[in-house]
């Protein structure tokens, strides 16, 4: 096994590759504003970035190994801490693949609240992407706004699942609580003052500004090439004017008889792919999802409540044999690659391939030739959680 | 340390009136103005940021986040501590200046949490590397509770004897070993 | 296209270096020679009837206990214009693990080859920068596979469990919480 210092050449940036007037700046792990600990180093020349190499790992939480000591059931509340801020999406994804592994179909109503929690977890979460990332330009209010309506969304999960922010919710085969009684009316209440105050106001406030557009609207601008290479996906692909999502080309759970549009980057005050377009598709996503939650109220309403652990089996053992399935995460095409020896309770390998890891891969091609500042901006345009791509 | 005596800091041998009283007076300065370094890592942080905001506000308990170590009394661990940065821990909070604390925030950093089992990469509490005066449970925690830690390391703080010559005291380093390796008890 | 005409035509060209083929896994793939995997990456990519622009997952899982050992790098292709997937395979020995790298063909298979040699110490030759991603430099081991054992330390930090706790899981006390915590660590190795 080859040694790390054999297989290149050093650990980082040394002083002798510098230029003269070149300096090394280091961000990080612990910094306001790199959402998480991330550390970017950065040759710059001045204020003006040449070089950045960002270095991960400091969240390296060892998921992967504990998948495999733990049984299929017992691996989801590790799924949920992998995107924190969005935990519904991931471990829906994780259910679905060892359901597709054990030929399970759950019933409607089971899918239809899969689709209600993970679209409610996507305002959520999207909600705290562009709150933050408008506190990272100095713009606090947003934040505080948007966190407030969090608060609201945090309360139904609550309310059904007894946790704020890490549910365990999907089970395998079904998921671990129904929906309380009165649960559509407070949902419908919250989703009317989020269209009618939240969102008009979020635009208004945040995307429409014009220092906002003036700091983002120019800088990181991703072309669509670059983004299938680099295997950047969801929000990230959809500002560059792509319009693929697994919602609609490959749909789970079933997306497909949902009427919602998918938003992709128009470039309305600068090039399409910019940090700007990445953010307004979330901000347009928060709008669709409620339209997406409101169909599935409605349907709720009207369809028979079977129990929603009928399909859970009592001892979960697939088959030998391995999957490979995508879900549509907030961030992106969240993977699972469940690998199943056929005789053991616990998985022999699970693999996440998570969407931000491969956005902060392209990171170095984006940041050649900003200023520092414009490098905070584009970090969290990318809404990268360090949760998900330490694992 | 304890040996360090400032100007009115350590000095004294006995108690009298005038030093509990002014001892009272820069214990509640102190516990009222508590600023944190945000020193969130991971889940928790987003419960640390919630109690930030708009809800569970801690602005109204004198609480506010500073982004240096240089101007924080506290720092909140919130998240996974792992290997990897758990030398950068240390780092930061021999930055900060005294009467610094610190609240450990959820299971992960008080033990190791969930990850206690398998985690090769994770530190199993952040105590192996500094001292802790607060550990709050919880995965994560709620923003009451960690607003209930907050309030107990006020409490601590408020029975502080800050004047009198004594052994161990609140927010200084003394009696801890900072080498990563806990003698005894572990 | 469906699995039958991606696996006839790229057999068609590598014809021997296809080592194997599962038609009937939930997702089929194809074995590939690992001196092959760079031709086989770069046609899946430029030929236009395949058209994988995309390179999905880059991952690794390690068969100590298989006939023979071996680890495998599983590559999951996604093509944008056509809409098809495929999964290529490489088998690799579990001493001394080298496969060429493809991160001419898709870039991002950069960080994934990275984290593979992090984490299961294969060697990507012709990486650009094969260093360790996730854990520190100067860490020793690659604790994805499954004959890994905890160090005690780590620079003077406990790795394992501290000893309380081992010592109760050992004594039979199911440490943790609910039913579910009851298996046994690393029982895929004896």
């Amino acid at each position: 096994m080859a040694s790390p210092t054999q297989a290149t050449g050093g650990f980082g940036w040394q002083i002798e590759d510098l230029d003269t007037d070149e300096m090394i700046l280091n961000m990080g792990p612990q910094h306001p504003s790199t959402h998480g600990v991330l550390r970017l180093e950065l040759r710059t020349d001045g204020e003006v970035v040449k070089a950045a190499r960002p270095h991960i790992g400091y969240l390296h939480r060892c998921f992967e190994k504990h998948a495999e000591n733990v049984d299929y059931p017992g691996v989801i509340p590790y799924t949920d801490r992998l995107d924190y801020v969005a935990s519904m999406g991931n471990s829906l994804g994780y259910a679905l693949a060892v359901e597709k592994l054990m030929g399970i179909e759950v019933a409607p109503y089971v899918q239809t609240i899969r689709v209600l929690m993970a679209e409610l977890q996507r305002i959520a979460s999207h909600a705290v992407a562009i709150g933050t990332y408008g506190m990272d330009m100095g713009a606090f209010t947003p934040f505080l706004h948007l966190l407030r309506d969090r608060e609201k969304i945090l309360d139904l999960f609550e309310w059904t699942s007894g946790a704020r922010l890490l549910y365990n919710y999907n089970w395998i085969g079904g998921v671990s609580y129904d929906l309380p009684d009165g649960f559509a009316r407070a949902c419908r209440d919250f989703l009317d003052e989020f269209e009618r105050i939240t969102h008009p106001e979020l635009m208004d406030l945040l995307i429409g500004n014009k220092i906002f557009v003036k700091r983002t609207a120019e800088i990181g601008v991703l072309p669509i090439e670059v983004g299938i290479a680099y295997d950047l996906t969801g929000p990230n692909l959809r500002g560059s004017g792509a319009s693929y999502d697994l919602r609609k080309d490959e749909p789970y759970c079933g997306y497909e008889t949902y009427d919602f549009q998918v938003c992709s980057g128009q470039g309305r005050y600068g090039p399409v792919g910019s940090c700007f377009e990445r953010n307004w598709v979330r901000a347009l996503e928060m709008a669709e999802s409620v339209k997406i939650v409101r169909q599935a109220l409605d349907r709720i309403e009207k369809m028979e409540h079977t129990p929603v652990q009928e399909k859970c089996p009592k001892r979960v053992k697939p088959p030998k044999g391995e999957v490979y399935f995508r879900t549509e995460a907030p961030r992106g095409q969240l993977g699972f690659y469940v690998v199943a020896d056929g005789a053991g309770v616990n998985p022999y390998r699970v693999r996440v391939k998570s969407p931000c890891f491969t956005a902060m891969g392209v990171f170095h091609v984006l940041a050649k030739g900003m200023l520092i500042a414009d490098v905070v901006a584009l970090i969290g345009s990318l809404d990268i959680v360090l949760g998900e791509i330490d694992r | 340390m304890s040996e360090i005596t400032g100007l009115i800091h350590n000095r004294f041998d006995s108690d009298n009136v005038i030093f509990t009283t002014t001892d009272q007076v820069i214990n509640w300065g102190r516990k009222n103005s508590l600023w944190f370094m945000t020193f969130g890592l991971a889940c928790c942080a987003i419960e640390m940021m919630a109690t930030g905001a708009s809800r569970y506000d801690t602005d109204r308990f004198g609480v506010i986040p500073r982004g240096t170590p240089r101007q924080s009394d506290l720092m909140i661990v919130a998240g996974t501590v792992t290997l990897k940065m758990a030398t950068r821990i240390k780092r930061l909070y021999e930055q900060m200046a005294e009467p610094k604390y610190v609240i450990s925030m959820g299971s992960c950093a008080n033990n190791g949490g969930p990850y206690w089992r398998c985690g090769y990469h994770v530190l199993k509490g952040v105590d192996e590397v500094i001292p802790v005066d607060i550990y709050v449970p919880g995965c994560p925690p709620r923003p009451e509770a960690l607003l209930e830690g907050i309030m107990k390391l006020q409490e601590k703080i408020q029975r502080d004897k800050v004047l009198r010559r004594k052994g161990e005291t609140v927010g200084s380093l003394a009696g801890a070993t900072l080498d990563g390796t806990k003698d005894g008890g572990r | 296209m469906d699995f039958a005409a991606l696996h006839a035509r790229l057999a068609a060209r590598f014809g021997d270096k296809l080592v194997a083929v599962s038609a009937e896994a939930l997702n089929p793939w194809i074995v590939v020679a690992p001196e092959a995997i760079v031709e086989v990456a770069a046609a899946a990519k430029d030929d236009a009837a395949f058209a994988f622009d995309n390179l999905m997952n880059l991952s690794a899982v390690d068969y100590p206990k298989e006939n023979p050992p071996r680890i495998e790098i599983v590559y999951h292709l996604f093509s944008y214009q056509l809409r098809h997937t495929l999964v290529l395979k490489v088998h690799v020995p579990r001493e001394q693990p080298v496969v060429p790298t493809v991160e001419g063909v898709w870039p991002a298979a950069n960080w994934h080859e990275r984290e593979v040699f992090d984490l299961f110490g294969v060697t990507f030759t012709g990486h650009s920068d094969l260093r360790r991603i996730l854990l520190p430099d100067d860490w020793q081991g690659h604790p994805l596979r499954k004959d890994w054992v905890d160090p005690d330390f780590y620079n003077g930090l406990h790795v394992k469990p501290p000893t309380q706790m081992a010592e109760r899981v050992a004594a039979g006390e199911p440490l943790g919480v609910g039913p579910f915590d009851q298996t046994p660590t690393n029982r895929h190795v004896e």
